[in-house]
C-alpha cells in the first residue's frame, strides 16, 4: 500500500484537473445566458410544455387535458377544423402558428405530486426549452409549478385548479387561470342549495386534505352559513385515500342532514359511491331527506360514479351539452378526433392554450411581460363560457358559473349532468383584495 | 498528512470521481441528461445513497425509513430560509444537524432490534413522520401543499445585514451566486465530492472495519466482549446526517419541501438505488441513484409522438406496432422498465451494476492476457 504524499508532480496534476472542472460551468453558462428572455424561440418553432398528471388520483383528468392540448396545437398550427378558433372573438390567430412560428410541444407527468411536477416542469424549461408551461390537476401542484415558473421566467397557464389560493394568496405575475375557484362555486351554489333543501340544514364536510380542499371547505361553509345552515363537522381525508368508509360511518350519528364532499377525481368517485352504498341517501335525519352535495363536479367523475350521481348538486366550469357556438364547435372537433365529448378539464386547458397563443400573437412577442400585458384585462367571447374577462389585478378569469345536477334519466353514458342554473358573473364576482396575496412584477428570466 | 493517507487505488478512484462529477454536464449531455435540474438530482440523491450505504453496505442494517431524514432536512432548510437567511450555508448546516438528531432518536430505539424487525421499526417511524408532516403538523409543514417561501418571511439575518429582495420572491444564493441552474449543480457537486471523500475514509478506517464485523457476525462480536451498539448507532447517525444534507440541498436548489419526500416509497427508492448500484461498494450507490433519477425524468417523458419519430424508419404497420409495444415501457410505464431492470440485476448481478463492471473488466483483462488460462474464468464471480 503506497501512501498518499503531495509532491510537486501530483499537485500539478491535481490542479490541472481541478482547473478543467472549474472551467466547465462557464462554457455552459455563456450559452445559456445568450437569449433575451428565458427560452426565447430562435428557430421556426416555439415549444409549449404540457405538465399533466398521467398517474395518480387525477390521471383521468390529466389524460383528457393532454388530448385537448394536442387538439389546440393542431388548431393553432392550422390543422383540423379550427375548433373554437372560428368562434373566438379575437381573430389574430390565422392558423399558421404564433408569430410565424409553428407550435410544438413536450409533455411531462406531474404524478399529482409537487416535487415530481416541479422536476418535470424544470426538465421542460431547462432541457426542452419550453416557453410556457401549462396544465396541472390539483391546486397543490398548480401552485408549486406556478412558483417555479415565476422563478424561471416563463408564463404558467394554470389548468384544472379550483383553489382560491392559485390566484389569491399564492398568485404570481407569471401565472394565469381560466378555471373558476371555490369562492365562485360557493357564491353560485348557495342560493341553489337554499331553494332545493331549505335554510334549516346541518352540513358535514369531508375534505381532501390539501390547499384545494381547505379552500373549498372554507367557501362552502361561508356561503351555506350565510343562508342559515349549520356545520356539524369538517373532517380532512388524505388525497388518494381510496377507502372512505371509516370517514363516512360517523356521518350518520353526527346529526347532520347534508354531506358535502370536497373531493375531486377518483377520490370523489370513491367517496360518493361509498356514501351511497352506506345508504345515506335513503336516510331521514331531523325529519328531512338526507342530501349529498359535490361542490365541484366534472363529467368524468359523474361518469365514474355512475348511478350514484343522480340528483346530486354541484358546480362546473363548463359542460359539453352547452348550446353556444363555441361549445358546439369544440365538442364537434374534439369528438371527431377522439370519439367522445370533452370534459371541463379538457375545455379549460384548450382555452388556456388558445388564450396564450392569441396573447403572444397580439403582443408580437413571447416575452412574459409582453404576453402578460396582452392578457391583463383582456375581454373575450366565443370560448364556451360567454363574455369573459381576464382580470388584471389577480390574473383570474371572470365569467358565468354553471350549477349542475346529476341527471335522473341519462340518454347516453356521457349525458350525466344537467345544467340547473347559469349564475351570472356579477353574482360571483368579488374584489381582488378579498383573497390577499400579491402578484409582484413579471419575471422575464435570465436575459 | 495522516488524514490524506489513502491507497493508490483509492486515490485513483477519488480523482476519477472528482473529474467525472465536475465534468458531468459534458459527459451526460449526449444522454439527454445534461441539464441542471437533473444533474442537481444526480448529485443530491448520490449523497443520499452514499449515506444510506454507510449503514446498509457496512453494517447490513436495512433501514426502510431514511426518507424521514431527507424530509426533515428539507423542512429545516426551508424554515432556515424563511426565518434567517437565504444563504444556503446556515440551511445546510442546520439540516445536516437535524438529520443527525432525528437519526439519533429513531436509531436509539430501532437499533434494539436487528434484521426484519429493525426494517419494520424504521419503516414505521418514517411513515409516522410522513403522516405527522402531512396532516398533524400542518402549521409547520403546510401539509400536502408543501412548505414554500413567501415575500413576507422575516429572514432576520438578511434584514440585519441590510439585504432587501424587493417585491420578488427571493431565491437562495451563495453570496450573490444563485443556487439554480449550473451554479446550483456545482454547489451540490462539491458536497457530493466531500461526502464521497468522507465515505472512503470511513470505509478504510478501523471504525469501518468494526462495522463490517457487525455485518458478518454480530453475535460473535458480542461474545468477544465488544458492545456493537455504539458503532451501529454512529453509522445510523452518520447516514442520517447524509440524508439530512441531501434534503437540505434539495431545498437549496428548489426552495420547497413537501411531505411526499418522507413517504415510504421515497425510503424504498434509496434502497433500490443502493442495491441497483451495488451495496457495500464505494461508488455503486451514486451510479444507482443516477440510473433511477434518469429513468424517472427521461424515460417518463417519452410520449407517443417521440416514439413515432424514433420508429419512423419502419413501415407504417410495424411502426404503430412497435410504438404500442414500447409505449408500455416508457412514459407513464417507466416504473415497469425500472422494475424489470431491477429484477434482472438482482437475479443475474447480485452485486449490482458494480459487479457488472467488475465482470466486464475481468473479461477484458482475460482477453488481454491471451485467455489461455482456463482457471481464470471462474474467479471474477467469487471476488464480488
Amino acid at each position: 500500500m503506497s501512501k498518499f504524499k503531495i509532491n510537486r508532480r501530483t499537485l500539478l496534476k491535481g490542479s490541472a484537473a481541478l482547473g478543467v472542472g472549474l472551467a466547465t460551468p462557464t462554457i455552459f453558462s455563456s450559452k445559456a445566458w445568450a437569449a433575451g428572455y428565458t427560452n426565447e424561440p430562435k428557430g421556426s418553432t416555439v415549444t409549449f410544455g404540457f405538465n399533466v398528471p398521467q398517474t395518480g388520483a387525477y390521471a383521468d383528468e390529466g389524460a383528457d387535458e393532454l388530448r385537448a392540448y394536442e387538439l389546440a396545437v393542431e388548431h393553432i398550427n392550422g390543422g383540423g377544423d379550427g375548433g373554437m378558433l372560428n368562434t373566438f372573438s379575437s381573430k389574430e390567430l390565422k392558423g399558421n402558428g404564433i408569430n410565424g412560428k409553428k407550435v410544438v410541444f413536450v409533455t411531462g407527468d406531474t404524478q399529482t405530486k409537487s416535487d415530481a411536477a416541479r422536476a418535470s416542469a424544470k426538465r421542460m424549461i431547462e432541457k426542452d426549452g419550453a416557453i410556457m408551461i401549462t396544465g396541472g390537476s390539483s391546486s397543490g401542484v398548480a401552485i408549486a409549478v406556478q412558483g417555479l415558473c415565476q422563478d424561471a421566467g416563463v408564463i404558467f397557464m394554470a389548468g384544472l385548479t379550483h383553489s382560491n389560493d392559485t390566484t389569491g394568496k399564492d398568485k404570481r405575475a407569471n401565472g394565469f387561470r381560466h378555471f373558476f375557484n371555490t369562492e365562485m362555486t360557493g357564491a353560485a351554489l348557495g342560493p341553489v342549495l337554499k331553494n332545493a333543501f331549505g335554510a334549516d340544514r346541518t352540513a358535514y364536510h369531508l375534505t381532501a386534505d390539501y390547499t384545494w380542499g381547505w379552500s373549498q371547505e372554507g367557501s362552502i361553509k361561508k356561503y351555506t352559513e350565510q343562508i342559515g345552515w349549520k356545520t356539524a363537522a369538517a373532517v380532512r381525508t388524505p388525497l388518494g385515500a381510496g377507502d372512505f368508509s371509516q370517514y363516512i360511518t360517523p356521518v350518520l350519528n353526527s346529526g347532520a342532514d347534508v354531506l358535502v364532499l370536497n373531493h375531486y377525481g377518483r377520490d370523489m368517485v370513491n367517496s360518493l359511491t361509498q356514501a351511497v352504498q352506506f345508504g345515506l341517501r335513503d336516510k331521514q335525519v331531523n325529519g328531512k331527506d338526507f342530501a349529498i352535495v359535490v361542490p365541484l363536479y366534472s363529467r368524468l367523475m359523474a361518469q365514474g360514479a355512475g348511478e350514484n350521481v343522480k340528483g346530486i348538486f354541484g358546480s362546473t366550469n363548463w359542460h359539453w351539452s352547452l348550446q353556444d357556438e363555441g361549445s358546439k364547435a369544440f365538442v364537434k372537433s374534439f369528438g371527431q378526433k377522439y370519439g367522445f365529448p370533452p370534459s371541463q378539464a379538457a375545455h379549460t386547458t384548450y382555452c388556456q392554450a388558445l388564450l396564450y397563443a392569441d396573447a403572444c400573437q397580439r403582443a408580437g412577442t413571447f416575452m412574459p411581460s409582453g404576453v402578460g400585458a396582452a392578457l391583463e384585462g383582456f375581454k373575450f367571447d366565443g370560448l364556451g363560457n360567454g363574455p369573459t374577462e381576464y382580470r388584471a389585478e389577480d390574473h383570474q378569469c371572470f365569467k358565468d358559473v354553471l350549477v349542475v345536477k346529476g341527471k335522473e334519466n341519462p340518454t347516453s353514458k356521457y349525458d350525466v349532468l344537467e345544467v340547473v342554473e347559469v349564475t351570472p358573473r356579477s353574482q360571483v364576482e368579488y374584489p381582488a383584495s378579498l383573497l390577499g396575496g400579491e402578484l409582484g412584477p413579471y419575471n422575464n428570466g435570465s436575459a | 498528512m495522516k488524514l490524506l493517507a489513502m491507497s493508490r487505488n483509492d486515490i485513483l478512484l477519488f480523482v476519477g470521481f472528482v473529474i467525472f462529477t465536475l465534468a458531468g454536464p459534458i459527459i451526460l449531455e449526449p444522454f439527454g441528461a445534461g441539464y441542471p435540474d437533473l444533474l442537481q438530482k444526480f448529485a443530491i440523491f448520490g449523497i443520499f445513497a452514499l449515506g444510506f450505504n454507510i449503514l446498509f453496505g457496512l453494517t447490513g442494517y436495512l433501514s426502510f425509513g431514511h426518507a424521514a431524514f431527507l424530509g426533515a432536512g428539507s423542512y429545516t432548510a426551508v424554515w432556515t430560509f424563511k426565518l434567517f437567511s437565504m444563504n444556503p450555508i446556515p440551511a445546510i448546516i442546520l439540516s445536516t444537524l437535524i438529520g443527525g438528531i432525528f437519526a439519533a432518536a429513531i436509531g436509539f430505539i430501532s437499533l434494539r432490534r436487528t434484521g426484519i424487525y429493525f426494517s419494520i421499526l424504521t419503516l414505521a417511524f418514517a411513515q409516522m413522520s410522513y403522516n405527522l408532516a402531512y396532516s398533524v403538523l400542518t402549521p409547520i409543514t403546510n401539509g400536502e401543499t408543501g412548505l414554500q417561501l413567501a415575500q413576507s418571511d422575516p429572514r432576520v439575518l438578511d434584514v440585519a445585514l441590510g439585504r432587501d429582495y424587493g417585491a420578488v420572491l427571493p431565491s437562495s444564493d451563495f453570496f450573490g451566486l444563485e443556487m439554480t441552474g449550473y451554479p446550483g449543480f456545482y454547489f451540490c457537486a462539491i458536497f457530493l465530492i466531500i461526502c464521497f471523500f468522507i465515505k472512503i475514509r470511513i470505509f478504510r478506517s478501523p471504525f469501518g472495519l468494526m462495522l463490517r464485523a457487525v455485518k458478518s457476525n454480530q453475535n460473535r462480536l458480542n461474545y468477544t466482549g465488544v458492545n456493537s451498539r455504539p458503532y451501529d448507532l454512529s453509522a445510523f447517525i452518520i447516514s442520517g446526517m447524509y440524508a439530512g444534507l441531501a434534503g437540505g440541498l434539495l431545498a437549496v436548489t428548489d426552495p420547497l419541501a413537501g411531505a411526499e419526500r418522507m413517504q415510504w416509497t421515497a425510503s424504498g427508492e434509496v434502497v433500490l438505488m443502493t442495491i441497483l448500484g451495488g451495496a457495500g461498494t464505494l461508488i455503486g450507490p451514486v451510479i444507482g441513484a443516477g440510473a433511477i433519477k434518469y429513468f424517472e425524468n427521461i424515460f417518463s417523458a417519452f410520449n407517443d409522438t417521440i416514439l413515432m419519430n424514433a420508429f419512423s424508419f419502419l413501415p407504417e404497420v410495424l411502426q404503430s406496432a412497435a410504438v404500442s409495444v414500447t409505449s408500455l415501457f416508457v412514459g407513464e410505464g417507466w416504473h415497469l422498465t425500472l422494475g424489470a431492470l431491477f429484477m434482472l440485476i438482482v437475479i443475474f448481478l447480485p452485486g449490482g451494476l458494480m459487479e457488472g463492471f467488475k465482470r466486464i473488466s475481468a473479461m477484458i483483462k482475460k482477453r488481454m492476457n491471451g485467455g489461455s488460462d482456463g482457471s481464470a474464468s471462474s474467479n471474477p464471480t467469487t471476488s464480488a
